[in-house]
């Protein structure tokens, strides 16, 4: 039986906060936790599959052409060399974010250096790495003068704009105003667990493990992409070894097998290297932002531009949203938000950790930073100052926000000192000791969602959905919410993840999934305390479920007794409705840091963090927690060291695996700390939380790139800050 | 990787027969086994040489040998090293990772190939993997790469830490031949600039293999080694300098400097030693050394940063050894 709730108002009931057991925002351990750390978690390419064979991708050794001939005699008779399948189907790139259908396919037409062109099969994979590598081929490469790779020699195209008012004029009128120009370089999601799936085929059924974000999405993506139908497809992913945007959508290596083990007959794993993962997944755009900010002698935000310029294959609609949380930040009446899009010939640009805010808030909070010394104003006073009433274009209010919450017990914390602020004050030996905030931001969104929770017999529940936990505490959050709602205890919920014959998730993406999978495991729930009364003769409302016992009107019966053999099965079916039109609803915070710029060497590390963050419930306090602090280390690396780079001759991916792309290591990450503001949102979701997987890295580059100016008077206006922009920017 | 055959030395005599026939030796793995994987290296026959008996630190009267087979671990926490050599366990301490210096040997990490992108990947032109098929790093993205000694053809650098060390205290490399003879070759000699032949990285002939390192006898003074990187750990150096240094009566008694990053090799230059010795320190006199250290510097866009960086970085360390105040 299938309970919809539809979001057509707000839900003021909060019923999570009375129910009876307690559990729901307790900092759990993972139920997957030991699992995970002792080895036995089963990851994609860790199916022991009997008789499965091995196919390594083929990828183009150029960046645009045609591959006119495939020359697989040229590895005949190489060591269990199977079958080099170079069929029309295979995929150019992944799908982007929540696409439903196939991505670009027709592997023989290349759009960039290192794309996918086909894939060999053989019994072994070293055999089939071998093969891959002296596989043959022909191709008629365009020539490099005519491929266009740099975003700044292409004549872009508008994609977006927001404009109101003058800004022009309102610059000119602007008693503080800075109008600054800076860039960020491009990211990889660099999760840990490489690309990698198995598909088997038994003449009707596909089964496809692999490791996926969204198998709600990816399975439509599969189907669109094999031209088979939905039914006859199985995805399953119970383990994702981080995501960050790179499995949103179904990927090369999963197609590849899947066209292999049907043509095949037989199973197929394809894992991709590390560097096959960095060329040919998704890129995060570099960006070039101009950011124009006025303000009244009160430091009043009244002009307010962010335009970005983005780059993308020629051929591909998505867009980082890099002004996406500037439209409802801060104030100022004077507006432009526009996104102008290059296109260029270097790998696909998709979802990375955070799109848009992690490099569009970043920025703007370090162009914050010099408009507030402009100003002569405390860098958390101008942002006091500036946060509106509603929202800046649409009038709409907000949904919940604890912004102002989150400067002030933040500062408090850190220790904060208020008031106009001059760098190069404090000295420690070599290094130069400085400290900078910023707000943080990111757009909240709910998508629809199922989830199947069965009470069984023995007093037990399930819970099922093909959701998936990609690192972030899915199974954690999903069992407090179960166990909540039907007053267990939590070893006593089951929880089910990342299987397409569960019913659809919302998927693991955009910082939607606990919101809006919790509410689908939170419907089915109400479902079944609503038949639980309905056997005792009372109301739903009345009931109150704790410790596995019914209690209602005085009178308590064991859960058990109530179920009897009648096990209790319901599926929640949560759907966004339309009241996201009608709120500006986001997750907000503010950053802390304090650095030390070393005076010789222009090194700069960062000594402390801290993040206040208010995002409508917390779930799970450890997982929440977790969730900043991995989005606070990704904001080190985007501040100080991470940058893609590519070829200016070819456009290829030059630094391709983790010894070049420099995430933080454990070294450069120092106590973070974090303030959970606590938030109810009620527009948000039935469960009234909002977004936390993204907004931990939404904005904190911007408080290090503050500090370093703080500290050393280096004013840097390129991410990230590496020790020869440093030098090259310190005073003497 | 390709199909290669697998052979264990059970002697140094036959481990050099083997060579000489072609085969690489393979000790910790953890630079030859990911070339492999990428086909920048395909050895026909890997030849196991973990069984040699030359793992052993021992002292040898004055100083120190340290065995070919000796891991980077064992090294940087001997007792002896870390008492009379500390530049060396520092150096070592700041490369890698602890499980990389658990394997990585004190031959294998001599013999470490360079970083460079281009280098490691066979779709790129690179005269270093492929002599004649031109440098990709010159047109593109050289930002690891050297700023002394390059030639038209390689412009890459040697990215080990232990062996920028090794230069500063003087070491001597001790390399047997097929025919038995063992021959000592400083170590400040033992690697190559590019020049014409940027595939040759040391003088190493076919059959060679390296038994040990002799470290001469201590000299008194601070060991430093200060190494420049944008992550403060796992990351190559963007420039880095090992010293020695000593003063007596308020002057520099005694100075041994290398510098790591800046070339296809480890910088060693004499002229810098005799620019510091005898005199007071200053900053005017540390701007000079960086002077004759970078007098024929050549940046390539890119990694033009390391000039002025290896200047700082040399001051940093003379003011931490001398007291100057800066």
């Amino acid at each position: 039986m299938s309970h919809v709730f539809e979001m057509q108002k707000p839900d003021e009931r909060n019923r999570l906060d009375a129910m009876k057991q307690g559990v729901i925002g307790q900092p759990m351990d993972r139920p997957d936790g030991i699992a995970k750390v002792t080895g036995t978690a089963t990851y994609a390419a860790e199916y022991a599959i009997k008789g499965c064979a091995e196919g390594v991708l083929v990828t183009a050794p150029f960046t645009r052409g045609r591959v006119t001939r495939i020359d697989a005699g040229s590895i005949t008779g190489m060591p269990g060399v199977i079958r080099v399948i170079d069929d029309a189907r295979l995929i150019t790139r992944s799908a982007q974010a929540a696409a439903g259908e196939a991505p670009d396919q027709g592997p023989l037409t290349v759009h960039y250096f290192g794309q996918p062109i086909a894939l060999v099969v053989a019994e072994r994979f070293e055999q089939a790495r071998d093969a891959a590598m002296a596989l043959k081929i022909e191709f008629d490469a365009d020539d490099l003068s005519d491929v266009p790779l740099d975003p700044a020699a292409v004549e872009t195209e508008l994609i977006e704009t927001t404009a109101q008012g003058d800004l022009e004029q309102a610059m000119k009128d602007a008693v503080h105003s800075v109008d600054l120009t800076f860039t960020t370089e491009g990211h990889a999601s660099a999760a840990m667990e490489p690309h990698a799936a198995i598909a088997e085929w038994d003449g009707e059924q596909l089964t496809v493990h692999a490791s996926l974000q969204m198998p709600n999405y990816n399975i439509s993506e599969l189907a669109d992409c094999l031209g088979l139908e939905e039914d006859k497809i199985r995805c399953l992913s119970r383990y994702v070894g981080g995501g960050f945007g790179s499995k949103l959508g179904i990927s090369p290596e999963a197609v590849a097998a899947a066209i292999a083990a049907m043509e095949l007959n037989r199973p197929v794993r394809v894992v991709m290297s590390r560097q096959q993962v960095f060329q040919t997944i998704m890129r995060r755009t570099e960006t070039e932002q101009r950011l124009r900010l006025g303000t009244d002698a009160d430091g009043r935000l009244t002009a307010f531009g962010h335009e970005a310029r983005i780059s993308n294959l020629p051929n591909e609609e998505y867009t980082e949203p890099v002004v996406q949380s500037s439209q409802l930040l801060y104030g100022g009446e004077h507006r432009l938000l526009q996104i102008e899009l290059a296109r260029i010939h270097c790998m696909t640009a998709g979802s990375v950790r955070g799109p848009g805010e992690a490099v569009g808030m970043p920025v703007l909070e370090a162009a914050m930073d010099e408009l507030a010394e402009q100003a002569g104003l405390d860098p958390v006073e101008l942002r006091l100052r500036n946060i509106p009433d509603k929202h800046p274009v649409k009038g709409i209010p907000y949904s919940s926000r604890k912004l102002a919450e989150c400067l002030e017990q933040g500062a408090a914390r850190f220790g904060w000192d208020r008031g106009p602020r001059k760098p190069r004050q404090h000295r420690e030996g070599e290094w130069w000791i400085g400290t900078g905030m910023a707000s943080a931001a990111r757009a909240h969104s709910v998508r629809p969602a199922q989830a199947r929770v069965t009470l069984h017999v023995d007093g037990t529940a399930l819970v099922e959905t093909d959701m998936t936990d990609i690192g972030t505490g899915t199974y954690a959050i999903l069992t407090q919410i179960a166990a909540e709602m039907l007053g267990l205890d939590p070893a006593n919920v089951r929880v089910d993840l990342g299987d397409t014959r569960h019913p659809r998730g919302a998927g693991s993406g955009g910082s939607w999934g606990a919101a809006s999978t919790g509410s689908a495991v939170f419907v089915a729930c109400e479902a079944i305390r609503e038949q639980l009364a309905e056997r005792l003769g009372t109301s739903e409302s009345a009931l109150d479920l704790a410790d596995g016992s019914c209690t209602s009107g005085g009178s308590k019966k064991s859960l058990r007794d109530v179920i009897g053999n009648r096990e209790i099965s319901r599926i929640g079916h949560f759907k966004p409705g339309e009241l996201q039109e009608k709120y500006a609803a986001a997750s907000f915070g503010a950053f802390f840091a304090e650095v030390a710029v070393n005076e010789w060497t222009g090194e700069a590390r960062v000594r402390r963090m801290l993040g206040a963050f208010g995002f409508g419930r917390v779930l799970n306090a450890k997982t929440a927690r977790s969730q900043c602090i991995g989005g606070m280390t990704w904001c080190i690396g985007a501040a100080l060291t991470e940058s893609l780079l590519f070829d200016p001759v070819d456009g290829h991916l030059v630094n391709c695996d983790l010894a070049e792309y420099h995430v933080p290591v454990h070294r450069d990450v120092p106590h973070l700390e974090t303030i959970l503001v606590e938030e109810r949102d009620p527009v948000a979701s039935p469960i009234q939380a909002k977004g936390v997987g993204e907004l931990g890295i939404c904005g904190g580059a911007g408080a290090i790139a503050n500090a370093i100016y703080n500290a050393c008077g280096a004013r840097l206006r390129t991410f990230p800050m590496t020790p020869d922009k440093i030098l090259a920017a310190m005073p003497e | 990787m390709k199909p290669f055959d697998y052979q264990r030395a059970e002697r140094l005599e036959h481990a050099a027969q083997l060579m000489s026939d072609g085969a690489t030796a393979i000790a910790g793995g953890t630079n030859l086994l990911d070339l492999m994987k990428l086909q920048v290296e395909t050895p026909r026959t890997l030849l196991d040489v973990n069984k040699l008996p030359m793992a052993s630190i021992e002292d040898d009267g004055s100083g120190l040998r340290i065995g070919a087979l000796a891991t980077n671990t064992a090294t940087a926490v001997h007792p002896r090293v870390k008492a009379d050599y500390a530049v060396l366990s520092r150096a070592i301490l700041a490369g890698a990772t602890q499980q990389l210096r658990n394997k990585a040997t004190t031959a294998g990490n001599l013999c470490q190939r360079t970083r460079c992108y281009y280098f490691t990947n066979i779709d790129q032109p690179c005269n270093k993997r492929e002599p004649g098929t031109g440098c990709g790093a010159i047109k593109g993205i050289a930002r690891l790469h050297a700023v002394l000694g390059t030639s038209d053809q390689c412009i890459a650098t040697y990215p080990g830490d232990m062996a920028v060390a090794m230069y500063a205290l003087n070491a001597v490399v001790h390399i047997a031949n097929p025919s038995g003879a063992v021959r000592s070759v400083p170590v400040r000699e033992f690697h190559r600039l590019p020049g014409h032949q940027p595939e040759k990285d040391n003088v190493l002939e076919p059959g060679d293999i390296i038994t040990g390192v002799i470290l001469p006898a201590p000299v008194s003074g601070t060991h430093i080694y200060r190494k420049v990187r944008e992550r403060s750990s796992y990351a190559f150096a963007m420039c880095s300098v090992a010293a020695i240094v000593r003063m007596e009566e308020g002057r520099i008694a005694h100075a041994s400097l290398a510098f790591g990053g800046l070339a296809h090799k480890p910088w060693y230059d004499p002229q810098i030693e005799q620019s510091l010795v005898g005199e007071a320190p200053s900053l005017a006199l540390f701007d000079y050394a960086a002077d004759v250290l970078l007098k024929t510097a050549r940046g390539y866009g890119e990694n033009d940063f390391k000039i002025p960086l290896a200047r700082r970085t040399l001051a940093a360390v003379l003011c931490e050894v001398t007291g100057v105040d800066a």
